[in-house]
């Protein structure tokens, strides 16, 4: 009868123990994951799932960087050898999750291959190669979108009045992604700027803007979209816009009532009211 | 040469598949691309890790059928062919660890200290299991992130970074902390091909008849509760834990120890004399 006893006991000790051991492994090793998943900030391939979703999916077998590097297009044109390969493989310790392919426009931006070699080698489906057809099929790498371009203003040089446009030129998307906009240089008075600008619905993020950028740390430089666009949200509709119309349907202007937090107050009471800083 | 045929035989396949993988990316052959996550053989035939697919899929991710079919023809491979042949005649790391049981042997070093037993060889099963619920709740595979395997052949591949460091850590833990640490005891992905292999046709095996009980193959094993018939019995090695390294018919000298096709009948015979 003892014995049974301790039987039990000795099987409820092991047991509890075991799965004690194991909540603990698991808990470290949780930790350790969401540590390892690197920054948010880091550039992905053309056709790359949302950042969450893409370090789900990738099986980090290292196709698209081999792809990549192996193009025939990647060749040194003055030399005629072999170039290093845009997309890197993450080893650790880096920005980008252990083992999952980035690329760093700096040092070498994507070329926007026309028939874009990462992707369709991609076993996962973590590039998606259905979101870089067109509508006849094809495979157009105009539609990536790796990245956004930004413009840091108070270090571009052609913000200062000097005449830049290494970027402009650099755009595989010549004055579509990005275009000179003129104006006058206030501070000589008879000078004009040319100043670049970014359209987010061109630029695919590719980076060779930022990597032909002559500043020292380039004034122009690539963004994962998700950090370098804003949104405005439902309730503004473009009135002059027949499409963006549609949204409203065919509610009546005065029908319409748009309900947020301030919506709870008059206007005159909440303009009158002191700001809280 | 006749006590390292199995041995020399198999770090040429070891070393051959990784010059393969490393000029697929440095040079563009086409033989075997990738990495063992998932593989492309010939250009045309895909191969994936079984364990890391799983991973994935624990995730929540639906996985494309490129990976699902190259999953499934590893796993048939394994489960009808190789066993647990992965570990010894493909695993990069089995190379690191392997030395470091050879300096263990060379150098005496069980004789002297004392060797932890705080592990149990089991304890891989539960990092199997572990590893990918820890997957299905972070939402990346969770052995990837660490896995000094796929880390040191893709340090092979596109350059070593600070990944470098779990594989000096496997080294150390094998030479200093536990006698076949990493393989033995902890890696999942072998526990993984111990499950699949489990009924695998290639065994070695033994012939009680032969042999002279000088136990040469159980020191150098490194799953040797597998030996468990070394001296007693004629029978095959059916255990799932068996790597099909060779490295026991490599040094018996008595011919007691043979590769084979296992028998299909044997196997029902064991389990009830056992």
């Amino acid at each position: 009868m003892a014995n049974a006893t301790n039987d039990r006991r000795k099987f409820m000790v092991k047991t509890v123990q075991s799965i004690g051991l194991a909540t603990m492994g698991g808990l470290l090793w949780s930790g350790f994951a969401i540590e390892a998943e690197g920054s948010p900030l880091v550039l992905r391939p053309p056709g790359a799932l949302p950042e969450e979703d893409f370090r789900q999916a990738c099986i980090k077998c290292g196709l698209c960087a081999e792809a990549c590097h192996n193009r025939e297009s990647n060749i040194d044109k003055e030399t005629g050898e072999q170039r290093e390969g845009t997309i890197k493989m993450a080893k650790g310790g880096e920005e980008a999750l252990i083992g999952t392919p980035f690329f760093v426009p700096r040092d070498v931006p994507c070329y926007m291959c026309d028939d874009i070699p990462c992707v369709p080698v991609c076993p996962s489906g973590a590039l998606d190669m259905p979101s870089l057809l067109n509508e006849k099929g094809e495979l157009d790498i105009n539609k990536a979108t790796m990245g956004l371009a930004v413009v840091h203003k108070e270090s571009c040089i052609a913000f200062w009045g000097l005449q830049c446009d290494a970027c402009y030129r650099a755009c595989p998307l010549l004055d579509e992604a990005i275009t000179l906009e003129y104006t006058q240089n206030e501070r000589t008075g008879k000078h004009a700027l040319l100043l670049p600008v970014v359209h987010s619905d061109i630029c695919t993020g590719c980076g060779l803007c930022e990597k032909a950028c002559v500043t020292e740390k380039p004034a122009i430089f690539v963004l994962p979209r998700e950090y370098a666009t804003g949104r405005v949200g439902d309730h503004y509709v473009k009135g002059w816009d027949k499409r963006d119309q549609q949204r409203a349907g065919l509610r009546k202007a005065d029908e319409i009532e748009t309900q947020t937090k301030r919506s709870e107050e008059k206007p005159v009471d909440y303009l009158n009211k002191e700001i809280e800083y | 040469m006749k006590n390292i045929k199995y041995l020399i035989l198999r770090r040429v396949t070891q070393v051959t598949l990784l010059v393969l993988y490393f000029g697929a990316n440095a040079y563009g052959w086409h033989i075997l691309e990738g990495t063992f996550g998932s593989s492309l053989l010939f250009g045309k035939i895909p191969l994936a890790d079984p364990y890391t697919t799983l991973q994935v899929l624990a995730t929540g991710f639906v996985l494309g059928a490129d990976v699902l079919l190259g999953a499934a023809i590893i796993t048939l491979f394994y489960m009808v062919v190789g066993g647990r042949a992965f570990c010894s005649w493909v695993c990069p790391i089995n190379m690191v660890t392997d030395l470091a049981n050879w300096i263990r042997r060379r150098f005496k070093l069980d004789k002297e200290e004392v060797n932890y037993r705080f592990l149990k060889r089991n304890t891989r099963y539960w990092i199997l299991v572990l590893g990918v619920l820890v997957s299905a709740v972070v939402g990346v595979a969770a052995f990837e992130v660490l896995s000094p395997i796929t880390i040191m052949q893709r340090g092979i591949i596109f350059g070593f970074g600070a990944g470098l460091s779990v594989i000096v850590a496997v080294f150390l833990f094998d030479l200093f902390g536990v006698k076949n640490g990493w393989c033995g005891h902890l890696c999942p992905l072998g526990a993984a091909y111990s499950v699949i292999g489990q009924k695998s046709l290639i065994r070695v095996k033994h012939d009680h008849e032969a042999c002279t009980a000088c136990m040469e193959c159980k020191v150098v094993c490194p799953e040797n509760q597998v030996l468990w018939m070394i001296n007693k019995k004629s029978v095959s090695v059916t255990d799932g834990e068996c790597t099909n390294c060779g490295r026991c018919i490599d040094v018996c000298n008595d011919d007691a120890l043979r590769f084979g096709i296992r028998e299909i009948m044997q196997s029902q015979s064991i389990k009830e004399k056992r």
